[in-house]
């Protein structure tokens, strides 16, 4: 791609006219998470903004905040130069602002035109819908487009992603939106359905929107996207014209100073192979996998949302069905049918939703600790209470768990303390291998720490470990090699000694290779 | 006993003891132990119901079958009465039993292998199962005539002083509260209830879990058919039509969560004592039997509100907490 040569349009980029949206100084945060700090952000009319970010950066935050579903603590938000506030989903779309989800979120089972129209139908003159006029509008905005070939009385559900793409950006159209928010939009879509998403952000550009696409893809933002700007860790780190810009100087910019955080340190003592997985492939979500994890190894798996990790990982664990391949557990192959399979084999998941699979909200922390292992507190089925509390006080006291007493709920705990008992109630199986999906995801520095150490020990111990994480210095603190997925396949496997950060974003999103 | 007993059921316990305090101003023999046994001899055959649908309701499900499976079950075992007298009792039990559980595994093969909603598989089998009584009966009902006595008489045999229907009742409720909170199924029902998809990644099988439920309410529905049938000695088509509804009811305000994973065997019982002396208290207070069914349907409404209040007061104590840490 040439990204040196100043085309006219470049020009006309350089010499913006007045920004219609900016953030300065805002910040929020949730409880031991800092998500947004002194960000700042500014959108122009006709001209898109990428914004660039890895995992946990505070892109979604944002999105949140300018959609009126947050409330900054601090920091201004300008449209046109005027101070408002978004104090709730309603308000930001008084002032024009509307979002596109990776996931739209319209409703499936009514029409193209109700979908345009919800909240702001015509009305005939006794106050019901008038439904022609609804549908002469529809029709007159999905051509206006250029997307004439959706029937506006067509149900929502019958539609692909794309259209439904398309119908959103009508909606917002017919609210006459003025600042427009892709979330990633394109994860879902085919090659052709990008072209044709790009096609409409021209168009949207054209009509003077400012449009603010957030992706995770080089080659889509150095293609739609005029400006960008790059978060890490809740603060804004950079901004500027792409036209100026080269890749590596953005990925320079995302990933920041290599490792900053500490690490514990340990020896490395990596033994035979324990898990071996050969061709292993899903019909849609992930082909040809092949790996080995040996024992006492940390194996961190690398990629961007959507690369296929959580649902290769599903697949060993047996939740998700695999279509062929094969895995290997000490050299005996394994085809685990169901979790309880693969927790018999010894194979456990510690799952990246904590509270939709990990715990179990409404039961006391012994019962979470325990319920895997169900079979080992009872006797023909009886539940042997001691033997349950037993097990729960050994692996939360090595998980230094803090809670008043066994007995208490869960859910009034903190994320950190969650994702120990999640570990815990793992380990209590006793397993060869344990994968942690995000095992530091959205919780505090001091549990992060933590978990961190306790992973160093398991290894220690000879356990071996297949860690998903997004988060770099996650990867490359603890990992004694690094996989990285992209789209559905191995990208490469590296050996984490002097690996470099940008080396791994690069193979990640392509860069160099494709 | 805190898993028996725990808040909520104190003041439902609480509401029960008024309610008795309150009719017995009025008639004072209300509260003397005899008749409250009776009234619990009166409510048994409710309790022991009410705690098989609470084991469905707990994993997010609902039997709506149950007064159905109860009457065919019992013209069944009222039909094999009259035909064969010399059939002893407790044979005639272990059929009611293996009836009720073939109905009860019915409905939960079809909410497991096909994935299709408890309350429409269950609205189906409903009108399904009072059909095929229909069809077993030709229409024609069992009278207290055509009955052995041994067969009227069984649960009318006191032990102890009291009836042996009040002891099925106790045991039940003795064994439910077992289960419940000393077996590894008890505690993969209410994991199930709670957190299905969590308890999937825990290697729990959501929809086998789902089957045993069912088996348990069509067990306890059997054993509920032969019990009503003796009791009332008569069985027809039209034997508890309807009453599906009190046996939710009794659930309901027992604490038991319709969403599911919250509830416990103390709560249904009380659920159900509290119906049952509605039931029998508001009569000898003169109460209309009118008046009864508006009073039983607002201790539902308020028995749900004050559960949904009692939650939310648990999500704040969760963020309090949540701050502290």
């Amino acid at each position: 791609m040439d990204t040196t040569a100043l085309s006219p349009d470049v020009e006309s980029v350089r010499h913006s006219p007045a920004p219609r949206l900016t953030l300065s100084g805002i910040a929020k945060s949730f409880p031991g998470v800092r998500a947004l700090h002194d960000v700042c952000l500014s959108l122009y009319p006709g001209q898109v903004t990428a914004l660039i970010g890895e995992n946990g950066a505070g892109k979604s935050t944002l999105v949140k905040i300018l959609t009126g579903i947050h409330r900054p603590e601090a920091g201004e938000i300008r449209i046109d130069g005027e101070a408002v506030v978004l104090g709730s989903a309603h308000e930001a779309f008084e002032h024009g602002i509307t979002a596109i989800h990776q996931e739209a979120v319209l409703f499936d089972e009514l029409s193209v035109a109700e979908n345009i129209f919800l909240g702001h139908a015509p009305r005939t003159r006794i106050g019901t819908i008038d439904w022609k006029t609804m549908r002469a509008n529809a029709n007159e905005v999905l051509t206006t487009m250029g997307a004439g070939h959706i029937d506006a009385d067509a149900r929502l559900k019958d539609l692909g992603i794309a259209n439904k793409h398309l119908v959103a950006v009508a909606r917002a159209m017919s609210i006459d939106a003025r600042i427009v928010i892709m979330d990633e939009p394109t994860a879902a879509l085919s090659a052709k359905e990008i072209e044709e998403l790009f096609l409409l952000i021209e168009f949207l550009k054209s009509d003077g929107k400012a449009v603010l696409f957030i992706s995770h893809k080089f080659d889509e933002i150095y293609r739609i996207a005029d400006r960008y700007t790059v978060f890490r860790d809740g603060e804004m780190v950079g901004e500027g014209l792409l036209a100026d810009t080269d890749q590596s100087a953005i990925v320079q910019l995302m990933v920041g100073r290599a490792v900053d955080r500490i690490f514990p340190r340990r020896a490395a003592n990596i033994g035979a192979p324990v898990l071996s997985v050969s061709k292993l492939s899903h019909p849609t979500e992930f082909e040809d996998v092949s790996f080995e994890l040996h024992k006492g190894e940390i194996l961190g798996f690398y990629g961007l949302v959507g690369a296929g990790r959580s649902e290769l990982m599903q697949a060993i664990f047996g939740i998700t069905r695999t279509s062929g391949g094969e895995i290997a557990l000490e050299g005996k192959t394994i085809a685990p049918r169901s979790a309880a399979d693969a927790i018999d084999a010894g194979i456990v998941y510690v799952p990246e939703e904590r509270g939709r699979q990990g715990v179990v909200i409404g039961m006391s922390i012994f019962k979470n600790v325990s319920l895997p292992s169900l079979k080992r507190t009872s006797s023909s089925g009886v539940l042997r209470l001691k033997q349950e509390f037993d097990l729960a006080r050994f692996y939360t006291r090595r998980l230094d768990l803090r809670a008043a007493s066994l007995s208490q709920d869960v859910g009034t705990l903190s994320g950190g303390n969650q994702q120990k008992i999640v570990i815990a109630k793992w380990l209590a199986t006793v397993p060869k291998v344990i994968i942690l999906d995000e095992p530091t995801k959205g919780i505090d520095i001091g549990s992060k720490a933590a978990v961190h150490g306790f992973m160093a020990e398991l290894v220690e111990e000879g356990l071996s470990v297949i860690m998903v994480s997004s988060e770099l210095p996650e990867i490359l603190g603890m990992s004694d090699r690094v996989v990285v997925m992209r789209e559905g396949r191995i990208a490469g496997i590296f050996d984490n000694k002097g690996l470099d950060a940008v080396r791994l974003v690069e193979t990640a999103a392509g860069i160099g290779s494709a | 006993m805190k898993a028996l007993f725990d808040i909520r059921e104190v003041w439902l316990a609480a509401a029960i003891v008024a309610m008795v305090g309150l009719v017995s101003l009025r008639f004072a023999g209300f509260a003397h132990p005899g008749n409250l046994a009776q009234l619990f001899n009166d409510t048994s055959i409710l309790i022991i119901l009410a705690l098989g649908q609470m084991v469905v309701i707990l994993t997010r499900s609902i039997d709506l079958s149950m007064a159905a499976n109860l009457c065919f079950t019992g013209m069944a075992v009222a039909m094999l009465n009259a035909a064969f007298p010399a059939i002893p009792v407790p044979l005639l039990i272990g059929v009611a039993l293996a009836v009720g559980l073939a109905l009860g595994a019915i409905n939960g093969l079809l909410v497991w292998k096909l994935d299709i909603p408890s309350i429409v598989v269950t609205l189906g089998t409903l009108t399904i199962y009072r059909g095929a009584t229909f069809v077993l009966s030709g229409g024609a009902w069992v009278n207290a005539d055509q009955m052995s006595p041994a067969f009227i008489g069984f649960q009318r045999t006191q032990v102890l002083g009291i009836p042996l229907l009040s002891w099925v009742a106790v045991t039940v409720i003795a064994v439910f509260f077992l289960v419940m909170t000393r077996t590894a199924l008890g505690r993969s029902i209410y994991a199930v209830g709670v957190n299905p998809t969590a308890s999937v990644y825990a290697g729990i099988d959501v929809g086998r879990t789902k089957f045993i439920a069912f088996c348990i309410s069509g067990l306890v529905a059997g054993l509920a058919g032969y019990l009503w049938i003796s009791r009332y000695v008569i069985a027809s088509v039209e034997v508890a039509n309807g009453y599906e509804l009190n046996i939710i009811a009794a659930c309901v305000i027992g604490g038991i969560s319709i969403a599911g994973g919250i509830g416990s065997v103390g709560g249904a019982v009380l659920g159900a004592l509290f119906l049952g002396i509605i039931a029998s208290a508001l009569p000898v207070v003169n109460v209309s039997p009118f008046w009864q069914m508006a009073i039983s349907g607002s201790a539902i409404i308020m028995a749900v509100a004050l559960n949904a209040r009692g939650e939310r007061k648990q999500g704040r104590v969760i963020l309090r907490k949540a701050e502290a840490a």
